[in-house]
């Protein structure tokens, strides 16, 4: 397994579905500084979700594309919050990236993060700087890219994306909230890091973890 | 605070399930949903369906006001967090009775987003959907900027109105103008005076230290416009009836509906205590009450505190208002 197929996006998202679980609580208490203290329960059920969903598919024979599509519904119907429908699009962009495909290359892995990056700011329209979970998938997208032009291998493309999305995460303390509900404080939700990108950091962090123990085993 | 629960990941469940059962003369589960509350007598045929739905935690808002003359489905979210789009959906679809479906309800980032699909999805059922956004929070936004205010109890007057509306068998057009014209005559104002907590979190998102309030609390606990030391109730009515009539320039003489809203944790005696000086002041600025309403309407689980909401009543409002409804929250 050197691409981005099921087997690939089951293992992902079992991984994301455990930190996110283990980051509950930490989670719903950064959003309780700024915001309504729901984000840890949405993220971690949503993943749960997706992880249950998946759990009867036959790897075989479901293209990723399939199983994006399946992870984005299972988003959809059980997670409210704006993160049920931001990484319900996130999912379903992803999903889109591989058409037909039976895989993406693990060369390919910042096409994967911008997608997902897209299908979040297409539905949130956000922008870059409005301290939101796009800021932490943006940075992330640029430095895989960045990464990939200079010929890094996938494991250093994943990390590299993956401390761009925590550098940006601790950034987003220094941004003036302008969307969601964290935007109703303003100048208050100076200090404070958007829930939503310190997730977002996590899930980017699993996913380095993800490639890197696949680049270990590689033969 | 010690408090009733067994799991808490089962609190909504659990709350919806006995809400159900003690009002099961006025409303049913939507047996495609556990998480939609549905009026018995919905989907009425030919009458505009009213949808709304919020997270939990408001009790008895939202599912309080399914029911006759009122809402017709409710969309069920987790605490304090919007329900999915597929909840929405399923009671824009329980709503239906073929003539169109008003969803009424508050002006939060992640109830906007699951609306905006949900209506999405509804148009490919073929049924036509048409939304009012409640932006009755006073101290969330400037007056310049009031698209960007928060909805709170003023949502309950906007469902009343647009639920009486739609049962006098106007069109999806009117409804959602009377429903629009609703909120936009609503005015309000919270005050915290003790903070909430997420029972699966286990301690409070925020505090206020004693002898403290904040002025222009949110209903979910989002921080007020300011931190000021504890005056006496006079003093916080007055307040309050100065935040909303200020921004809401009324000429003398109009009617008005009062209504004086705990956030969960503070006595209903202290409410009557408020609305006594509240009352006055109103009075006192030449505008006069038709109607009050005083109890826990709109609540955020066990906040300490208060809403106040004032809504300017013409002709076509008060009629509407005054039609009797039957639901579990009035």
């Amino acid at each position: 397994m050197q691409a981005i197929d099921t087997p690939f996006l089951l293992l992902f998202f079992r991984a994301v579905a455990r930190r996110l679980e283990e980051n509950r609580e930490a989670l719903c208490g950064l959003d309780g500084e700024i915001g309504d203290g729901d984000h840890g329960t949405s993220m971690a059920n949503g993943f749960a979700a997706v992880v249950s969903t998946l759990r009867d598919i036959d790897a075989a024979k479901e293209p990723p594309s399939a199983v994006l599509r399946k992870a984005s519904v299972a988003f959809l119907s059980d997670v409210g919050a704006t993160v049920g429908p931001l990484y319900a699009s996130a999912l379903l962009q992803a999903s889109r990236a591989f058409d037909d495909r039976p895989d993406l290359s693990l060369s390919e892995l910042s096409t994967f993060i911008l997608a997902l990056a897209d299908g979040i700011a297409v539905r949130g329209k956000a922008q870059a700087g409005d301290k939101t979970m796009l800021d932490a998938w943006l940075a992330a997208a640029h430095a895989a890219r960045a990464q990939e032009a200079l010929g890094a291998r996938p494991g250093h493309v994943a990390l590299k994306a993956a401390e761009a999305a925590e550098a940006e995460a601790r950034a987003t303390a220094t941004m003036i909230a302008s969307r969601g509900r964290a935007a109703l404080l303003k100048e208050r939700s100076l200090g404070h890091q958007d829930p939503g990108a310190v997730s977002a950091a996590i899930i980017l962090r699993t996913l380095s973890d993800v490639v890197s123990d696949l680049a270990e085993q590689a033969p | 605070m010690q408090r009733f629960f067994n799991n808490p990941d089962d609190i909504v469940d659990e709350t919806v399930a006995g809400f159900v059962k003690a009002h099961r003369d006025l409303v049913r589960i939507d047996p495609s949903n556990p998480r939609v509350v549905v009026a018995r007598n919905a989907p009425v045929k030919g009458k505009v369906g009213i949808v709304t739905g919020g997270g939990s935690g408001h009790e008895p808002a939202f599912i309080g006001y399914a029911g006759r003359n009122m809402v017709d489905a409710v969309a069920v979210g987790e605490l304090f967090s919007s329900p999915t789009a597929k909840s929405f959906l399923d009671a824009i679809r329980a709503a239906d009775g073929g003539a169109g479906v008003a969803v009424l309800y508050g002006n939060y980032a992640g109830d906007n987003m699951n609306v905006k699909m949900a209506r999405k999805m509804a148009a490919r059922d073929g049924i036509d959907v048409a939304t009012v956004v409640a932006n009755d929070d006073v101290c969330s936004a400037p007056l310049a900027e009031r698209e960007k205010r928060r909805g709170v109890a003023g949502e309950i007057f906007m469902w009343k109105i647009g639920g009486a509306k739609a049962a006098e068998g106007a069109s999806l057009d009117e409804v959602i103008a009377t429903a629009q014209k609703a909120i936009d005559g609503c005015r309000s104002v919270g005050v915290g005076l003790g903070p909430c907590t997420l029972p699966a979190v286990g301690h409070p998102n925020f505090q206020i230290e004693p002898g403290r309030m904040e002025v222009g609390i949110g209903h979910h606990g989002e921080p007020g416009t300011r931190l000021e030391i504890l005056k006496s109730a006079n003093e916080v009515a007055d307040d309050m009836v100065r935040i909303v009539l200020d921004d809401h320039d009324l000429p003398a003489g109009r009617e008005v509906a009062v209504l004086v809203s705990g956030l969960g944790a503070t006595p209903i005696n202290e409410l009557y205590v408020l609305y006594d000086r509240i009352e006055s002041q109103i009075v006192a600025r030449g505008l006069t009450v038709h109607r009050a309403y005083v109890g826990n309407y709109f609540t955020s689980l066990e906040m300490v505190g208060a809403t106040l909401t004032v809504l300017a009543l013409d002709g076509d409002l008060k009629r509407l208002l005054d039609v009797e409804t039957a639901c579990a929250g009035f």
